[in-house]
């Protein structure tokens, strides 16, 4: 599909697609892409760690399918093809937390199947595994899942530590600590995330100072998580920034102008 | 009925807001959020594609998943439905009320299947609602997420000319104020 995109990855080992995911890539603390189940999901550590883990099991398969798929799949139908595959995925994983981890299963309630909407999925199948091999797609998935539950797990925690003075269910503050209650109520979300973006956003204006490439260091994404594919989110993604964007976008047949109206506004 | 769609109404527009309390559609609400006058015309796309997507989603999980025995399969579903309704109304808006889509086309598009219209849908069936009820969940639902939007567009207007720290420019202050909003609304957790 998109013609040239892979030409420019200089490696695709294993160690380097799980380095890009935890660390250069980070899809929460430097792309800051799916945010809706970061921030309501994070009320504890053991929440967090639950809904990153679960990603990246969808992550690694849809990629590996997609993958798989990818000459297979007709350009102008892959979106929503992607979609099916992911879903797919979405629903196994749903079903078997039900019968397996009933109680993860009922602290994350919602945000399993809206796991299908979640951006980094999507760009990942778009920017990654729909023009890569099949082996590099799946570290690539897990890579990327890792750093996501890594991150969630690090929001996770702080948010438990500062409103409830726990970790992961352990009692670490004094006991004279008076637990801050807001912050693991949805306001503290809010402040949690604002406090990380303001730090990424002192790292980046840092970076740029002495002159170093700090395009990636974003906050946020104006976009529809569903637009991800098409100048949406995926286009920060590693390697999918040449461009085509623009006419693979309008081949889905959809949503091709959505992206360039929201750049217009954004 | 009256009664409990009323509690519906208000507790899905102002309680249990969407986003602010759910966190669902955090991208629009977020990025559209600029000018009071844009927010409004979102949010009013996400009241129609909201209110329409409930009620075809209803329609199809108590016509079509249930009789056939297959609502493991709901998640795709929904989520193919509304990505092919988005496209439907879009056509639809085009063709016969011109006024309607200059005035909403640009937002439809960046709605397609955000996550809080496919969290409605599945909100609707796992609370159990029937179609009339999940019609008024989802419509309260996205004037809750209008009104939140429409407020924040409102304080970043204000904002524009405020003396910010250099690095919480940008998206940490408008998270800060999503943040203080989400305060308030919990003050609304004593209606019901």
């Amino acid at each position: 599909m998109a013609n040239n995109g892979g030409s420019s990855y200089k490696s695709n080992s294993a160690t380097e697609r799980l380095y890009n995911g935890l660390v250069k890539e980070n899809p929460t603390f430097v792309l800051m892409l799916g945010m809706c189940p970061t921030l309501a999901v994070t009320t504890s550590a053991v929440n967090g760690l639950g809904m990153g883990l679960t990603t990246m099991v969808v992550l690694a398969l849809s990629n590996m399918i997609i993958s798989l798929l990818r000459n297979i799949i007709p350009d102008k139908v892959r979106i929503p093809a992607f979609i099916v595959v992911i879903a797919s995925f979405v629903t196994m994983v749903e079903l078997l937390l039900e019968g397996f981890l009933p109680a993860l299963y009922d602290a994350l309630g919602l945000y399993i199947p809206l796991i299908v909407v979640n951006c980094i999925i999507l760009g990942r199948a778009e920017s990654y595994a729909s023009k890569n091999p099949v082996i590099p797609s799946l570290f690539d998935g897990i890579g990327m899942g890792l750093g996501f539950s890594f991150a969630l797990t690090c929001i996770g925690a702080v948010r438990e530590l500062v409103g409830a003075g726990e970790i992961f269910g352990l009692h670490i503050m004094p006991d004279g600590y008076v637990p801050c209650a807001i912050f693991i109520m949805a306001p503290g979300a809010f402040f949690v995330l604002a406090g990380l973006t303001a730090l990424q956003n002192k790292i980046r204006i840092q970076g740029e100072k002495k002159g170093k490439d700090m395009s990636k260091i974003q906050s946020g994404c104006s976009e529809d998580c569903m637009n991800c594919g098409e100048k949406g989110c995926s286009h920060r993604f590693y390697g999918a920034s040449d461009g085509n964007g623009g006419e693979t976008g309008k081949s889905s047949g959809r949503q091709g102008q959505a992206g360039k109206d929201g750049k217009g506004r954004g | 009925m009256v009664k409990e769609l009323l509690i519906i109404l208000i507790s899905s527009s102002l309680v249990n807001n969407v986003v602010l309390s759910q966190f669902l559609g955090l991208c629009p609400f977020l990025g559209v959020s600029k000018k009071t006058n844009t927010a409004a015309g979102m949010g009013v796309a996400v009241i129609f594609v909201i209110t329409l997507a409930s009620a075809v989603a209803g329609v199809i999980y108590q016509f079509v998943l249930k009789t056939l025995g297959i609502t493991y399969l709901q998640t795709i579903v929904f989520i193919l439905v509304i990505a092919a309704l988005v496209q439907f109304v879009e056509m639809f808006l085009k063709k016969f009320m011109p006024s309607l889509y200059q005035a909403l086309g640009v937002y439809l598009p960046l709605i397609t299947t955000n996550c809080a219209v496919l969290g409605i849908a599945l909100t609707n069936v796992q609370k159990k609602y029937g179609i009339l009820t999940g019609v008024v969940n989802g419509f309260a639902t996205a004037v809750g997420f209008t009104i939140s939007i429409v407020i924040l567009a409102g304080i970043r207007e204000k904002m524009e000319y405020n003396d910010i720290p250099e690095s919480f420019k940008g998206m940490p202050i408008v998270l800060v104020t999503a943040g203080l909003m989400a305060i308030a609304f919990c003050g609304f957790s004593g209606l019901l």
